[in-house]
Parts: C-alpha cells; structure tokens; sequence
C-alpha cells in the first residue's frame, strides 16, 4: 500500500482518468469515420508512438486485440490443470491483502451480509439462490498463495472457502461449459476459462487469515484462484453464470488480456 | 583492422601459425580454389561452404533479421517501460512518458505480448541460422582472454581501425556474444514472468516474483547498454552501417577468409619475432 501511485487504471488517481480515456476514444473513432486517420500506420507515426498513443488507432487496436486473442489460445493450450501453484507457510502471509480495484478504496460499497444472496445463472441445474450463512457452512478449503497484479507487485495471502470445482458440481452447473462469469456488486464483471474453473486451486473465498474478509477485499465473497492475474479474481460477487457464450469483462473491454494465466 | 596492430600481431602469431600447420597437415582434403574475383583461397573440401560462391558480408536473411530484431527490441522495451513504471522497482526510476510505448498500461502489455512473439521467432531463426550456417563459428569465434585484453587497449589507445568490416574484433564478438546470451536469458525470465505458475519449475531456479522481474530488468538494462554502443559506433563508422543496409563488401567465403587471409597478413605484420626477418 506503501508504494507510488500511478496513473495505471487499477489506481487512478482521479476517477476522471477513465472519462478522458473514454473521450478521446470517441474523438479518435470520430476523427476514424471521416477516414482522416486511415494509413496513419506508417514508420513516421509509429514514431510518435509515445506522443500522440498510435495504440488508439482503431485498426492498431484492432491488431493488438486480435494478438491478445491469440495469446488467449496460447495460455489456454499450455495450461497445465493439475499442475499446482506454489504454495507458501502462514508466517508468510501479508495482512491485511493488499487492495486492488479500478477505483480506490475509500470508494468501496459495502455489502450487507446479512441480505445479500448469491444469484446461480446459466448452465446451472439448482438455481436457488445461496444465503452467505449457506455458503459458510460448505466445506473450506484454505490456500497460502502469491497474488500477482498486472503492474508487478505481489504478496501472499491466506483465503479460505468452498472450492470452486466442488461448488459447481454441488449445484448441477454443466462442467462441459466453456465459461463461468461473475457478476459483482460494483457493476463488475470478470470470467475465467472452465479448465481454471475447475483446478484445484480455485475457491470461492469468504475468509482472509482465518477471518470473515473485510470489505474492501470482497466480503462476503470473491473469487481466489491461483493459477489467474489479480484483477480476474472477481470481489462482492452477487452472481455467478455458466455460459459458452463470450462477452467481454470488465478489464478486457479495457483492452487487458482476457486469459490472465499465471 | 586489429590484426595490423603490431602487438597483436605478435600475440596472435604462435596461434596462426598453428592454423597453418594443421591446414598443411590436412593438405589431402585441401585444394586451391578460385573464386569469380580471382582471388585465391584454401578450403577444405570437408567444409560444404567453401564451394559456395561470393557472398555478401551480411547475406539478406541477416539482414531482414537484424532489423525486425531492431523494431522488436524497440517494441520490447518501449513498452516494457511502460509496464515497469506501473510499478517501479526503484523509487528513483521511472521512464519518463514521451519514451514509453502506450499511453496506459493495457497498451504497453499489449505491445509487449505482441512484440516477444516477433522478437522471439526472429531471435530463434537468427540463432537457428547462425549455428547451422557456421556464420557464428567463423564470425565470433575463437575468442580468446588475450585477445580481448589486447583490443580493449587498443581501443583505449584509439588505435582499432575498421578498414576491415567483415572480421570481427575481440570486443566486438564478445559483445555480440554477449548480447546474444543476454537476449537469450530476457526470453526465459519473461516467460516466467508471464506464467510463473505453469512455469513454476522453471521459474524456482531464479527466486521469487521480484527477483524474476529485477534479472528481467537487468538483462534489460544490459540490452540498452549494448543498443547505444552498438548505434554509436554504427554512426561513426557509418560504412558499418550501411552494410547492414546494403549486404556490405564481397566476401569470398568467410571461413575460407579467415583461415587463408589472416597468417598471411599476420606474417606480413609479425615484425617482433626475430625469426621471420
């Protein structure tokens, strides 16, 4: 928490960051349809790549995002699905986790446990929603795992709760799905590959270091897996969904990769 | 050319000669060989390239190579910049924007995940090529302590000539190599950056996440300190340059050069040993 703060959009300093983004993204796909930007890919604007962000460029975009995709299919052929993440001794837990969110932390909603349900939806046999004292009293499972962020940091940390795999099959989800999406309080959305859904290092959380997790870390329920970047483990989740139909998340409209394997 | 440096010449003599001696001992597989610009040259018959006709100091392949690897590299750290300053290992360090590549940090990763799958199917053809075609045997080797001492005084002295384009001096393959190994070592601590966990075996042989990212970090700094000095020796001795562009003078055959140009200039040179007089 202690570090510098950037002007990366998981700690913007001024929520108005993304409203600029968002502007100049009109403005270029504008400038776009009067074709005045068309070929603007040359060696002379490749040369003000850091100036004027070439990267903007829609036919770039495009390009990277179709990279991006591609690396998706890469991540996805060499995922190993037993192979397990190192794991680390309580002595080397952080506390509290450190909090990261595309806003800052003072701007985190709480969640009231005692009316929030977990909504089922999709590929699910047993859509009955889910009271957090239901999902408390499956079994847990605890991991000591390393969190990594996109920007470079990490930390290891102590969640416990009811293992994903087990949970789907617990409700009747169709395993042969290609995704499983999660619906959060904050107008969140993220969703991992069914193969990272179901390894065994995958939990839906509701404990930190043996403790109920506090709310700017997801309470009452987020997802933990180690084998994902941090910004896939979905926090305050309200729903979850089992689909074979992509939509993008959050962070991938953001043109972040969709995959996020670690 | 280094090898006219009187010192040198001395230095390398005892080891030339030795070359000379072995090519006599193997005179049953060797022959004379005229080339188209009638230059003549010894060859084993043994080697497969010295029937091979002239070539370019730096044939096309090399040279489509060298400058994707050029725009990689630019691509690689541009945008590497830009990830790093997301969340910087020294407080003191932070790339300022206009050097970055992405104005946020998604385009930066963006780049880079694009960039290392050219750099590293470039970098592996060039390594591929370079072994199997001799090119690294013939260009960067041997390379010798001695040797590199000797150069490095030389070029202290101002006294390295670079008449010669197509041998390389000791520094400069030790440079080359160097760079090569450097590049080779940012690929694998890149991967484990990118999948310390489907790595993991891997990535245990280096240490934790930070370290990973700190070798990363230093392969790069290295990179750039080898771009600048590579880039400016190029503009002050633009012929260099211009025979990355160009494919440089005519090379009979850079083995058959070497093993047959080199005793005789050093014989031409060796002035310090009296039993040459």
């Amino acid at each position: 928490m202690s570090r510098i703060r950037t002007s990366s959009l998981f700690h913007p300093r001024h929520p108005s960051e993304l409203n600029a983004l968002n502007e100049s993204k009109a403005l270029v796909d504008d400038l776009n349809r009067r074709k005045v930007l068309r070929g603007a890919l040359t060696l002379g604007a490749l040369t003000l790549l850091s100036g004027c962000d070439v990267s903007e460029e829609p036919s770039v975009q495009n390009a990277l995002r179709a990279v991006s995709s591609w690396n998706d299919a890469v991540q996805g052929a060499i995922f190993r699905s037993n192979h397990l993440a190192p794991t680390f001794s309580p002595s080397q837990v952080v506390k509290p986790p450190r909090f990261n969110a595309y806003y800052d932390i003072e701007d985190v909603r709480p969640i009231d446990g005692a009316t929030w349900k977990l909504e089922l939806a999709g590929l699910i046999k047993d859509k009955r929603p889910w009271t957090a004292q239901e999902i408390y009293g499956l079994p847990e499972q605890e991991l000591i795992i390393r969190h990594i962020c996109v920007e470079g940091w990490d930390y290891i940390g102590q969640w416990s709760g009811p293992n994903l795999r087990a949970f789907l099959t617990r409700i009747g989800a169709d395993l042969t799905a290609k995704y499983v999406y999660f619906i959060c309080n904050d107008d969140f959305i993220e969703s991992i590959d069914m193969a990272s859904a179901l390894h065994p290092q995958t939990i839906l959380a509701t404990k930190y270091a043996g403790e109920l997790i506090a709310d700017p870390f997801g309470y009452p329920l987020r997802l933990r897996t180690a084998i994902k970047l941090g910004y896939k483990n979905a926090k305050w989740i309200r729903a979850i969904e089992v689909t074979n139909t992509f939509r993008e998340t959050f962070w991938s409209k953001q043109g972040e990769n969709w995959f996020a394997g670690i | 050319m280094i090898l006219r440096n009187r010192t040198l010449g001395a230095a390398l003599a005892p080891a030339a000669r030795a070359i000379q001696e072995a090519l006599k001992s193997r005179s049953h597989v060797s022959h004379r060989l005229h080339n188209d610009s009638g230059i003549s040259f010894r060859s084993m018959a043994t080697v497969k390239s010295t029937t091979r006709k002239e070539r370019r100091l730096h044939p096309l392949g090399v040279r489509i190579m060298h400058w994707i690897n050029a725009v990689a590299i630019f691509i690689m750290i541009g945008s590497g910049w830009r990830i790093y300053n997301d969340d910087v290992l020294f407080g003191w360090l932070r790339f300022p924007d206009f050097l970055v590549i992405g104005r946020w940090a998604q385009y930066g990763l963006q780049w880079h995940f694009f960039g290392m799958w050219v750099f590293v199917i470039n970098g592996l053809v060039y390594l591929t090529y370079g072994i199997a075609s001799g090119r690294f045997r013939q260009k960067l080797f041997p390379i010798s302590l001695r040797e590199i001492i000797a150069t490095i005084g030389d070029a202290l002295r101002l006294h390295l000539s670079h008449e010669d384009l197509t041998v390389y001096n000791a520094v400069q393959k030790m440079l080359y190599l160097g760079v090569m190994l450097v590049g080779i070592f940012i690929v694998i601590t890149g991967l484990c950056l990118w999948k310390p966990v489907q790595f993991s075996e891997l990535a245990s042989l280096f240490g934790n996440f930070q370290i990973i990212r700190l070798i990363h970090f230093l392969c790069m700094s290295a990179i750039v300190a080898f771009v600048a000095v590579h880039v400016m020796l190029a503009l002050l001795v633009p012929q260099s340059l211009i025979a990355m562009l160009t494919g440089g003078p005519t090379v009979a055959d850079t083995l058959a050069a070497e093993v047959g140009a080199t005793p005789a200039e050093i014989d031409g040179q060796d002035r310090s040993n009296p039993a040459k007089r």
